[in-house]
């Protein structure tokens, strides 16, 4: 091992809205030293460039923009101790272990009780979803369009074309009609919308935006920049019907289509990743497979609210502190896996401690539906359960269960259409 | 009115091969001058191939394509030490798949020692499973090619153009020319959007645009289409990977899609070959990149297009009737036409450049050895290649090489810097892109390049307006926003 250069109980990769909650709360449940490391200069995320409101209605009980949600968790961070590297990106981590590189800390080797893994995610690019056409400027990333716009105080376009019905995308095409740009539509493959519904409300139909549902960008056209795109309607298995293909002349493709927990560091490190959420497997405390390294937030799972970032990353920072002061229990697991109709549950793994703390089961079903009911069950034993009118991939589920009430045997979540609804 | 520049050899494109004869025409005192219409040296087929350096095995014997890439694939160990490209002999395979295929191994074995490729050897379906194990497990036998390897074609160009350009060559991007002047059966010079040109000695190395150059000297009795190819990358990160560049046997049509590792560890999958007429055309197509993907699965099985970051066209030059030539002329005395370069021009560009000098000697070209001549071009130092006390003091030394802006492929702002200012500058988007890679990565530049712009902006003192993505008119964006005005 490596001479280190600097000693924290928790070290903590990205000052995100996870990487906030979670330095905040491992402070508060005791760690001494708590280093929150992050690239950009400033603490905050990708909520510094989410300049609209709409965050911490279930957290604050108030409407909040996402600078504005940033900042009480950087405060509450800094009141209670945590100190930020900024302008500093982590290159390595492993067992209690992370390199950094910085302007102004230069080579930093950092030792760390225990690591929490906040690095939130990438967005899904046209090279990811196969968009054939020319390779002309103007094609961009919702995100990045965003960053562009909000941070940098630069226009991308006027005349805007955005495909995927993912929130960025809705709340971007809001944002560029009030900058002055036309944005002649939103498309998606889907055949139902990707994001909230109230973004939808919100966002489009108050500024009449046409949501093409079950429609997708067939070609990009345009040499230097695009200047138009070919767009067609798709069938019940996303194949395009012939006859259905329209030219929607604009200058850009903004496209909204999807995002990826960004784990690069976390498979270095040799951890466990999910197949299906594409972020490491963790148990109830957000511990991964590497016992020194938690995770939270969006680099666990993609969620659709921030509020419910901040909490699950709480729990990753009261965890990574007990670790941290080797108070954390070590007890047999079991697994937490997708039933019928469910396409992945986090956490993946259940550490029986038998206490009776709140489990709550994070999941996502595989297709929109109707009137419901979602189940966790062992061993053909419904342990939980709960009623939902309605239910979308859309729209993260979850379900509460005492942990004690838990034997041995793999825990299974499963969502059954309500007969006669 | 704009100076007219005077030079000893007008060379027109700056491809591999333009730049490849810019550098060896450095080693020599003469005025050297390479004009392209593009705004960045790499051309058009150069900048978008498979990036193999090819051995000639399977080049029609005893033509000059046949001669010159057979001799320039030993080149390469040194070019790529001398110009500071990364480059790797990791081998091709030839694996057959059915009584038909294994019945061919024989013949092309054969070719190969006809093109002077003596080193090709018969590998059995269980030696061919042991060093490629994704490959079908159907293989039957095949053969082995070792010298064939892989190259970064952007900094091959780069690394010719700048080792050209630090002996004394000088280049004129962003300029089209218009027409070429000849008197008493000799060219006199060339007009161009950048103003006239008088030049002792012309070369076409226009590649794709070859045809529309030798029309300006009525020397086109040839014309060039566009040959398109759509290639996948794939993820570093994909868990289907090869370790040699896997070809399919050829048939009459096409040497068919290939599957090969980049010289940065990426995944090639490509290309098609269809037949344009469009020279504009750079366009993917949902056919081409659906055949890409059936006809890779015969090869590689578990090939996983799922982990794809990008897609790519690139139009590789078709000359009518085809074979490369270096043609001189009795009627236009000094003049050197290039014609009918390929697939094969990233691998012949090391001996072209040699062959043309030499051509231009036997016409009269007087040309004295350059003593300061210096064959090595240090390109720029990356941090992904650092170990860690080097990024330490890279890092304490200029504190810019620790701000990451790139982060899939680990770029720094200092790198960047670099770029912008190096001695063939780079002032777009995608010129920093193609000598660095920031924005080539899982991501796409979807966190980099809003950075690279302002970085762009700021060291080349323009509005981020200003900044293109690749060519004029491919404007990253439009200009301030609401916003952004009222501040």
């Amino acid at each position: 091992m490596n001479e280190h250069n600097l000693i924290c109980d928790v070290a903590v990769v990205g000052a995100g809205p996870a990487g906030l909650a979670a330095a905040a709360a491992a402070k508060k449940q005791g760690a001494g030293r708590v280093l929150v490391i992050e690239r950009d200069a400033l603490p905050g995320g990708i909520l510094l460039q989410c300049i609209h409101p709409g965050f911490g209605l279930t957290y604050f009980k108030e409407e909040l923009t996402g600078p504005e949600y940033a900042h009480r968790f950087v405060k509450a961070a800094k009141e209670a101790g945590v100190e930020f590297l900024t302008d500093a990106t982590v290159l390595e981590i492993g067992d209690k272990h992370l390199r950094v590189l910085g302007p102004s800390c230069g080579l930093l080797d950092i030792q760390a009780g225990a690591i929490v893994l906040a690095m939130g995610c990438r967005e899904r690019t046209r090279g990811n979803i196969r968009t054939p056409g020319t390779r002309p400027a103007g094609v961009y990333t919702a995100g990045a369009g965003q960053r562009l716009v909000n941070r940098q105080n630069l226009m991308i376009g006027k005349k805007i074309v955005i495909l995927g019905s993912g929130d960025i995308g809705m709340i971007m095409a809001r944002r560029l009609t009030l900058q002055g740009a036309k944005v002649e539509a939103v498309v998606e493959l889907l055949p139902y919308l990707a994001g909230l519904t109230r973004n939808r409300v919100q966002c489009l139909d108050d500024f009449n935006i046409p949501l093409l549902l079950s429609h997708t960008v067939a070609e990009i056209r345009g040499h230097q920049r695009v200047e138009a795109v070919k767009i067609v309607q798709v069938d019940d298995k996303r194949q395009p019907v012939p006859g259905t293909e329209r030219v929607i002349e604009c200058d850009t493709l903004l496209l909204s289509v999807g995002l990826i927990p960004e784990n690069e560091l976390t498979r270095a490190a040799g951890i466990a990743i999910d197949k299906v959420t594409s972020g490491p497997s963790v148990n109830q405390y957000m511990q991964t497979s590497l016992p020194s390294v938690f995770a939270c937030g969006n680099v666990v799972h993609v969620n659709d609210l921030v509020d419910n970032v901040s909490r699950e990353s709480e729990q990753a920072g009261r965890s990574a502190a007990l670790f941290a002061a080797g108070k954390l229990p070590e007890t047999k697991e079991i697994a937490c896996a997708p039933g019928t109709g469910i396409r992945y549950v986090v956490p993946q793994r259940i550490a029986l401690d038998g206490t009776d703390a709140d489990l709550t089961l994070y999941f996502r079903v595989t297709a929109p539906g109707g009137a419901s009911e979602l189940t966790a069950a062992q061993s053909g034993k419904v342990l939980t359960s709960r009623k939902v009118r309605r239910v979308s991939p859309g729209e993260m589920e979850h379900l509460n269960l005492k942990n004690s009430v838990l034997t041995e045997g793999n825990l299974t979540v499963s969502i059954a259409a309500e007969e006669g609804k | 009115m704009e100076k007219t520049i005077k030079t000893d050899v007008l060379i027109i494109g700056a491809g591999a091969v333009g730049c490849a004869i810019a550098r060896e025409l450095s080693r020599y005192r003469l005025r050297v001058l390479v004009v392209d219409k593009n705004e960045d040296v790499g051309g058009d087929a150069s900048k978008s191939n498979s990036a193999i350096i090819h051995t000639g095995y399977d080049a029609k014997p005893g033509t000059l394509e046949s001669e010159l890439v057979v001799a320039a694939n030993p080149m390469y160990d040194k070019i790529a030490k001398e110009l500071d490209v990364p480059f790797a002999r990791i081998g091709g395979i030839l694996p057959a798949f059915n009584e038909e295929q294994f019945s061919q191994l024989g013949a092309l074995r054969e070719k190969a020692f006809l093109n002077r490729v003596y080193d090709v050897d018969y590998l059995t379906a269980s030696e061919l499973l042991k060093i490629e194990p994704n490959l079908n497990p159907k293989v039957m036998g095949g053969l082995y090619i070792p010298r064939e390897s892989i190259i970064d074609p952007f900094l091959l160009v780069v690394g010719y153009a700048e080792n050209a350009c630090q002996n004394g060559a000088s280049f004129l991007l962003g300029t089209r020319v218009t027409a070429i002047h000849t008197r008493d059966g000799q060219v006199t010079g060339a007009s161009t959007t950048g103003g006239e040109i008088e030049a002792k000695y012309i070369v076409n190395a226009a590649g794709l645009y070859c045809d529309e150059v030798a029309a300006m000297v009525g020397k086109a009795d040839y014309c060039v289409n566009p040959r398109k190819g759509q290639f996948f990358i794939l993820d570093r990160n994909t868990s289907c990977k090869v370790n040699h560049i896997v070809l399919p046997i050829p048939t009459k049509i096409t040497k068919g899609k290939l599957m090969c590792p980049t010289i940065h560890g990426n995944m090639l999958v490509g290309p098609t070959a269809e037949d344009l007429e469009d020279k504009l055309d750079h366009s993917t197509t949902a056919e081409g990149l659906d055949s890409v993907a059936r006809d890779v699965a015969n090869l590689i099985p578990g090939v996983r297009l799922s982990d794809t970051i990008t897609q790519y066209c690139g139009l590789r030059p078709n000359k009518v009737p085809e074979g490369v030539c270096v043609d001189v002329y009795d009627n236009l005395r000094n003049y050197v036409n290039i014609s009918g370069v390929r697939s094969t021009g990233l691998t012949a560009s090391a001996s072209l450049g040699r062959h043309v000098v030499r051509k231009l000697m036997e016409i009269g070209l007087k040309a004295e050895r350059n003593e300061n001549y210096d064959p090595v071009r240090k390109g720029i130092r990356l941090l992904r290649d650092m170990d860690a006390a080097e990024k330490a003091a890279a890092a304490a030394k200029d504190p810019r090489y620790g701000r990451v802006i790139c982060r899939c492929e680990t770029v720094s702002e200092a790198e960047i810097i670099q770029a912008i200012h190096s001695p063939i500058p780079a002032r777009s988007v995608d010129a920093v892109k193609r000598r660095l890679r920031a924005g080539m990565g899982r991501c796409q530049g979807g966190f980099c390049a809003p950075r690279i712009i302002g970085i762009l902006s700021r060291e080349l003192g323009v509005p981020e307006s200003a900044i293109q993505k690749n060519q004029p008119g491919s404007y990253m964006v439009v200009g301030k926003s609401i916003d952004g005005e009222a501040k």
